[in-house]
């Protein structure tokens, strides 16, 4: 075809004419969102399992992880084009990428850990409502603004918590995966917080949204902190961040000029949870949107 | 001279001082444009050319936020992780440029907030192309491909327009298309590979979009009445015709590396104009869509409405919020005033 490449002479065209011709990796890609290169993402990590840790353990853990990551960038997701202002959109899109890309690393992980192999897609797309083991908070449809931000604000400060923590992980994959997204959650914590200032002490009717936002999601953070076996035997007990955790979030509440809710947890279904598999109805809808495109081709590659 | 002191001498002289310094003016202001250097906020410049510029940059800048409607459609349901991140990435990106459009429109006197309600109003217009719907996810790559190569068609020579501000956005923004439109491409290449229905998939985007991406370059020359003034002007660097053979020209062997079929019957290598020939866009089509008769026009509108309406009260909380943390500061520092003063009489009285 080259004989009819026809405007070669004009000094304009250099970004359009390369591109079938795909010549390797251009400049600068590196500055492109994590993960959404021509790369693998784990390409490159050692993924040997460290002796003493149980594969079946560690996989179910990252799956904890992962989902909960993952459930919550499809929510933040919705916000795109709904969001209040354009800086917003930006932003939210931001946590957004972050916790998807956490959510392809935990995911692929759990597929090395438990010796199946399967890949971050099969988890994500193949998998049945009552097999993800994300905590309830994360699949409550989005609410208002305030009721986001609240849900973001439990969550970034819990999971920044546990991060901190996982750092220093036996698994280096997850210690990793740890080690940035403590930098990444950070960021999400301040974002939640600046919002709930703003929101808190804004005007008296952005106060009450806010006020109702956090007493709307409070019942889903225990769920936070209710260690699940797979975490006793990994020794990582979320009980041990209840404490810090909620001094944190009282901290913020009380700055804003708002009241920290004592509102009692949900309870939990003959003992059990989303850890376990057990949710609320707002998943089934959720994962049938997640995975619809995906299950009417199997088999196909995209 | 600099230009914004000129203005000033104009505005104290006599009437006819007045008009012999708007003479001035315009001839530097030609002098600087046919020099091709910059055209910067605080110049002097013609009102119309500030018209046109305000025009042109919030219809980009609408266009960049109401194009993340049709992909973003795709986003919740995106068929892969890395697809989701890559849609997600480009989604965000698009949000960037609407801002740093916003911005270098508000350069030139108005603000975001005039333009976002002009366009929820629909007294300013956006690209017509997202009147179009997205029906399956081979329509992402598609317009990765077509529509942000269209795009990237328009907006290169815009890199080298006259007004700073608009020059130095574009150079940006197009890095940021040229990605997207390789990460299209690079979808269609994969899903081309793939199975039976992922290629059928391919060829029925491929024939709904484009015709429409050929009519993103505007009317034919003789039907656009703008295009000498803007190019004068040095706003616009190549007529709408030209671009658009040039668009034909490059898409057409990428089709076929692609495999896909464009579906215009008249498309022929023309050996003497080194060109292709190719079908007449229905431009009815175009005017229809144009005059808000197009699938998607009112969805899109009221959409970006809707999230305009419903975030009021949350910015709302905003400004009430930054006025209160201004006065508590302010406070803080009278008071810290008051006591410095009461220090220094103590002081005194010793």
């Amino acid at each position: 075809m080259n004989e009819h490449r026809a405007m070669t002479d004009h000094t304009d065209d250099h970004v359009y004419l390369s591109l079938s011709e795909a010549p390797g990796e251009p400049e600068g890609e590196a500055r492109w969102a994590y993960g959404t290169g021509f790369a693998d993402p784990l390409l490159g990590v050692d993924t040997a399992l460290p002796p003493g840790i149980d594969g079946a353990d560690l996989a179910a853990y990252c799956l904890m992880l992962g989902d909960d990551a993952l459930i919550l960038a499809q929510r933040l997701i919705e916000w795109c084009t709904r969001a209040p202002e354009l800086e917003e959109e930006v932003a939210l899109a931001n946590l957004a990428l972050d916790l998807l890309g956490q959510s392809r690393q935990l995911l692929s992980r759990a597929g090395q850990a438990d010796g199946t192999g399967r890949g971050e897609d099969e988890f994500a797309y193949w998998r049945e409502d009552h097999e993800f083991r994300n905590v309830r908070l994360v699949e409550a449809p989005n609410g208002d603004f305030a009721y986001s931000i609240a849900r973001l604000l439990l969550f970034s400060t819990a999971r920044h918590a546990l991060y901190e923590r996982l750092a220093s992980f036996a698994d280096p994959v997850l210690a990793a995966v740890a080690a940035r997204g403590v930098k990444e959650l950070a960021y999400h914590r301040e974002y939640a917080i600046a919002w709930t200032l703003r929101l808190g002490d804004g005007t008296p009717y952005s106060a009450l949204r806010m006020q109702a936002g956090l007493d709307a999601v409070w019942p889903l953070l225990d769920e936070l902190f209710t260690a699940h076996p797979v975490e006793l035997r990994l020794g990582t007990d979320p009980a041990e961040l209840r404490e810090s955790v909620l001094q944190g979030l009282a901290e913020v509440i009380t700055e804003a000029g708002l009241t920290v809710p004592v509102a009692a947890p949900m309870a939990r279904v003959g003992g059990r949870a989303g850890r376990d598999g057990v949710h609320t109805e707002a998943l089934g809808p959720l994962l049938a949107e997640l995975q619809v495109v995906a299950r009417a081709h199997p088999g196909a590659t995209w | 001279m600099d230009a914004a002191n000129a203005v000033n001498a104009a505005g104290a002289g006599s009437v006819a001082q007045g008009d012999r310094d708007l003479g001035d003016l315009e001839a530097h202001f030609d002098a600087v444009v046919g020099a091709e250097q910059r055209i910067e906020p605080r110049d002097w410049m013609p009102d119309a050319y500030r018209a046109t510029l305000v025009r042109q940059i919030a219809q980009h800048a609408h266009s960049e936020i109401i194009g993340m409607q049709p992909e973003g459609n795709w986003l919740t349901r995106a068929p892969s992780l890395r697809r989701k991140a890559i849609l997600l990435a480009k989604s965000q990106d698009e949000a960037g440029h609407g801002l740093y459009l916003y911005a270098a429109a508000e350069t030139l006197g108005v603000d975001r907030a005039e333009l976002t309600e002009k366009l929820i109003s629909g007294r300013q217009k956006y690209s017509s192309i997202f009147n179009y719907p997205t029906l399956t996810y081979a329509d992402v790559g598609v317009i990765g491909w077509l529509v942000d190569g269209a795009a990237i068609c328009n907006q290169v020579p815009l890199c080298r327009c006259s007004y700073g501000p608009y020059a130095r956005a574009m150079v940006r923004i197009c890095k940021e298309e040229s990605f997207h439109q390789r990460q299209g491409y690079e979808l269609l290449m994969t899903l081309m590979r793939g199975t039976e229905g992922q290629r059928r998939m391919v060829q029925d985007a491929v024939d709904r979009w484009w015709w429409p991406s050929l009519m993103m370059f505007g009317p034919p020359d003789g039907d656009s009445p703008n295009t000498a003034q803007s190019m004068a002007w040095r706003i616009k660097r190549h007529t709408n015709d030209e671009l658009r053979q040039r668009f034909v020209d490059m898409s057409v062997p990428q089709a076929e590396h692609l495999g896909v079929t464009l579906p215009d019957p008249a498309l022929s290598w023309n050996e003497e104009r080194g060109g292709w020939d190719f079908g007449e866009p229905d431009w009815s089509e175009l005017k229809q869509v144009i005059k808000g008769q197009g699938p998607c026009n009112t969805e899109r509108v009221d959409r970006r409405r809707a999230a305009h309406e419903d975030g009021a009260w949350v910015r709302e909380a905003a400004l009430a919020y930054a006025h209160k943390q201004q006065q508590k500061h302010q406070q803080a520092q009278q008071a810290q005033q008051q006591q410095m003063q009461q220090q220094q009489k103590q002081e005194n009285r010793k």
